[in-house]
C-alpha cells in the first residue's frame, strides 16, 4: 500500500468577505510528511477541512471554495464518501464520544469504511483492529472506557482508530495539543513510523514549532490565508520570518538545522 | 507505553459476568427472546377472566394450528383469548420493540442520552390529533380504527415534519438546535391540547386515558394495519448499525467515516417517527419504554449498535408485554403508569450502580 498524493490549484476559502485561505498551490508527494505551520488564524484548520472532504458536504464549515483539491490527480468531489473514507482518515482536534464506549470498540469504529454494510466487522477487520491497537501501544487500555482516559491516552487511542482505518492520506488537525512531553514523542515517533513503514502521506496541523521542525520533513507556513513559505524546516524558519508571522523574538524557537 | 497517568475518576468495578457478557451479546439475545416468550405466554393465559392454562392452550391449538381438539371449553373464553388476548400481546410487543429501536434511533442520532422517540414532537402533535378527534362530533371506525387513531397518527407526523422543516434538519443545522426546535413546537402544541382539554367538557377523562396508554382495545384489525408499519420502520431502523456507530463521535467524525450524514438523519428520523406514530396511534403515550431500554441494554451490552439495536428491540417488546400484563391483572392500570413505575426506578438502580456512564 502506498501514500496518495495532496495537490492544492489556487485554493481559497471565504467566509464571506473574508478569506480564511488565499491562493494556497501545493504539491505534497505520496508518503512525505507535511506540517500546517502558522499563527492563529492564519487558516491552517479550515485549509485541512477542505483536504479531508466533502463527505456528506460537512467538512468546511460552510465555507465557500474556490480552486481545487485534488486527491491522487482526481479532483476531490469526484470521490464518493465511501471510497474517500477507504483512502483519508481525519483525526479532529478533539473527539468526545456521546456514550459510554471502550477503547477497542473506538478503534473498532475505523474499520466502519471497510466492514460489510449490514455484517459488520469480520475476522480480518478483528486482526487489524487488534494490530492497531498493538502498534500504538495501547493494548493495556483495551478495555477502558475512553472518557476515564488522560488526554495523552485517549489521542494515543483515536491514532489507532486512524490506524485501524489503514488511510493512504492521513490528515490531523493539532495531534500533540494539550499532550505531555512523552505523549507528544509517542504521536510523532508513530506518524513517522506509518509514513516510512507504511507510505502513509501525513498532513498535520502543528501548533508547536519545535516539534513540527523535529518531526516533520516539510512545512508549509500559512500567514493571513497566504502560504508564505514551503521548504524544510531549516529553510523555513528563518529568524526573520518567524518575527514577521508570529510576531515574537525568534530566540524563542530553536531549529534543528 | 509501561505508566500511564490516569485522570478522572476511579472506575467502578463491574462484576465479572457483566463483563463477559459484554463480548457475547448472543446470550443476551437469546435469554431476551426466552423472557419475550414467557412474557407472551403469560399474556395470552392471564388476564382478569379466569381460563384454565389447559383450555387457553387446547384454544390457541384449534384456531392457529387447526387440531382437531373437541370443544370442551366456552365460546366466550374462546372469544376472550383469540379476539382479545392474543392481539393484546402482539400489540404489546410490536410497540414496545418500536419504541425503543426508535429510542436507541434518536438516542444516536442527537447524540443526546435524554432523547426518547417522542423528542421531536410526535408525543405532543398526536395528543393534540387525539383530543381533536374527541371533539369532533362527526365518528367512524374502520377496521377498529377510529379518527382519533387517524388524527393521532398523523398529528404525531405532522408535528416531526414541522420540526424538521423549521430547524432545517435536512440541512447542516446544529443538533442542538434541534432538540430546541422540537421543544419549542411540543410546547406550542401542549398549549393546543390544554385548549382542546379546556373546551371537550366531559371527553376530558377520555383523553386523559388515552395520554396514559393502554392496550386495552387491541383488535386484530389493528394489529393488521399497525403491524406491517410498525415492522418496516423497524426493519429499516435494525439495517441503520453502521450509521449509529459512524455518529457514535459526531457527526464530522461519521462523515469522514464514509457516512451519508443528510441521507442518514432523513432515514433515521424517518422511520423512528414512523414506528412512534403508529404505535402511539394504537396505543396512545406510552412512557419511559423508549428511553429506559436503550439505557439499559447499553449498560450491559456496549454502544455498539450492532447489538444495541437487535437486544433493545426484543428487552423492549418483552418489557412492554410485562407491564401490560401487569397493568390489567388489577384490572386495567393504563400501561404508561406501570412503565414509569416500574422503569423509573430501575432506571435509577442501574445509573447509581454503573455511574461513570453519562455526562449530560
Amino acid at each position: 500500500m502506498s501514500g496518495a498524493s495532496v495537490e492544492l490549484r489556487d485554493l481559497t476559502l471565504s467566509y464571506g468577505a473574508r478569506r480564511a485561505v488565499d491562493g494556497v498551490s501545493a504539491r505534497i508527494g505520496e508518503a512525505e510528511m507535511v506540517a500546517l505551520l502558522g499563527p492563529n488564524g492564519a487558516g491552517k484548520s479550515t485549509l485541512l477541512r477542505a483536504v479531508s472532504g466533502s463527505g456528506g458536504g460537512l467538512a468546511t464549515g460552510g465555507a465557500r471554495q474556490t480552486g481545487q483539491v485534488l486527491i491522487d490527480d482526481v479532483p476531490l468531489d469526484e470521490y464518493d464518501g465511501a471510497s474517500l473514507a477507504r483512502m483519508v482518515a481525519v483525526v479532529p482536534g478533539q473527539t468526545r464520544a456521546a456514550f459510554p464506549l471502550r477503547v477497542e470498540e473506538l478503534v473498532a469504529l475505523g474499520r466502519i469504511p471497510h466492514e460489510h454494510p449490514l455484517l459488520g466487522p469480520r475476522a480480518a477487520d478483528r486482526a487489524v483492529i487488534d494490530a492497531a491497537i498493538e502498534r500504538v501501544g495501547i493494548t493495556n487500555l483495551r478495555g477502558r472506557d475512553v472518557r476515564e482516559l488522560s488526554l495523552g491516552e485517549r489521542q494515543l487511542a483515536v491514532l489507532a482508530m486512524a490506524v485501524a482505518q489503514a488511510p493512504r492520506l492521513l490528515l490531523l488537525d493539532e495531534p500533540t495539543v494539550h499532550l505531555d512531553l512523552r505523549h507528544q514523542v509517542a504521536v510523532m515517533e508513530l506518524l513517522r513510523d506509518l509514513a516510512i513503514r507504511d507510505g502513509v502521506t501525513v498532513l498535520a496541523v502543528m501548533h508547536d514549532i519545535n516539534l513540527a521542525a523535529h518531526f516533520f520533513g516539510r512545512l508549509l507556513l500559512l500567514y493571513q490565508g497566504r502560504l508564505v513559505a514551503d521548504g524544510s524546516p531549516s529553510d523555513v524558519l528563518t529568524p526573520e520570518r518567524i518575527r514577521a508571522v508570529y510576531g515574537v523574538d525568534p530566540a524563542l524557537v530553536t531549529v534543528a538545522r | 507505553m509501561s505508566t500511564s497517568v490516569v485522570a478522572g475518576r476511579p472506575a467502578l468495578a463491574r462484576p465479572a459476568w457483566l463483563d463477559w457478557l459484554r463480548h457475547r451479546p448472543i446470550w443476551l439475545a437469546l435469554a431476551g427472546l426466552l423472557a419475550l416468550a414467557i412474557v407472551a405466554a403469560a399474556g395470552v393465559v392471564f388476564g382478569s377472566v379466569a381460563i384454565a392454562p389447559g383450555d387457553t392452550l387446547a384454544i390457541l391449538g384449534h384456531r392457529l394450528l387447526g387440531l382437531p381438539v373437541t370443544q370442551t371449553w366456552p365460546a366466550s373464553a374462546e372469544t376472550i383469548v383469540v379476539e382479545l388476548r392474543l392481539p393484546r400481546v402482539l400489540m404489546a410487543l410490536a410497540v414496545g420493540g418500536a419504541l425503543s429501536l426508535a429510542g436507541v434511533a434518536l438516542q444516536g442520532l442527537l447524540r443526546n442520552p435524554l432523547a426518547d422517540p417522542y423528542v421531536l414532537g410526535t408525543a405532543s402533535g398526536a395528543a393534540l390529533g387525539a383530543a381533536i378527534a374527541l371533539l369532533i362530533p362527526v365518528q367512524f371506525a374502520l377496521l377498529g380504527f377510529g379518527l382519533i387513531h387517524v388524527l393521532a397518527f398523523a398529528g404525531a407526523l405532522g408535528a416531526v415534519a414541522v420540526v424538521y422543516r423549521v430547524s432545517r434538519l435536512g440541512g447542516l443545522s446544529s443538533l442542538s438546535s434541534v432538540l430546541l426546535t422540537g421543544y419549542a413546537i411540543g410546547s406550542l402544541l401542549a398549549a393546543g391540547l390544554a385548549i382542546t382539554m379546556y373546551l371537550s367538557g366531559q371527553n376530558l377523562r377520555q383523553i386523559f386515558f388515552y395520554l396514559l396508554g393502554s392496550f386495552s382495545l387491541a383488535s386484530w384489525p389493528q394489529v393488521a394495519v399497525g403491524l406491517p408499519i410498525i415492522v418496516l420502520g423497524s426493519a429499516v431502523l435494525l439495517t441503520r448499525a453502521r450509521s449509529l456507530n459512524a455518529l457514535l463521535l459526531g457527526e464530522e467524525t461519521a462523515a469522514h467515516l464514509g457516512l451519508d450524514v443528510r441521507r442518514e438523519r432523513l432515514v433515521l428520523l424517518a422511520a423512528a417517527s414512523l414506528v412512534t406514530a403508529a404505535a402511539v396511534a394504537m396505543a396512545g403515550l406510552i412512557g419511559f419504554v423508549g428511553l429506559v431500554v436503550p439505557h439499559v441494554v447499553r449498560l450491559v451490552a456496549g454502544p455498539n449498535a450492532r447489538a444495541l439495536l437487535p437486544l433493545s428491540a426484543i428487552w423492549g417488546a418483552a418489557f412492554l408485554a410485562m407491564a401490560d400484563l401487569l397493568a390489567r391483572i388489577p384490572g386495567e392500570l393504563p400501561v404508561g403508569v406501570i412503565t414509569g413505575v416500574i422503569g423509573a426506578p430501575f432506571f435509577l438502580l442501574v445509573l447509581r450502580r454503573y455511574r461513570g456512564g453519562y455526562e449530560l
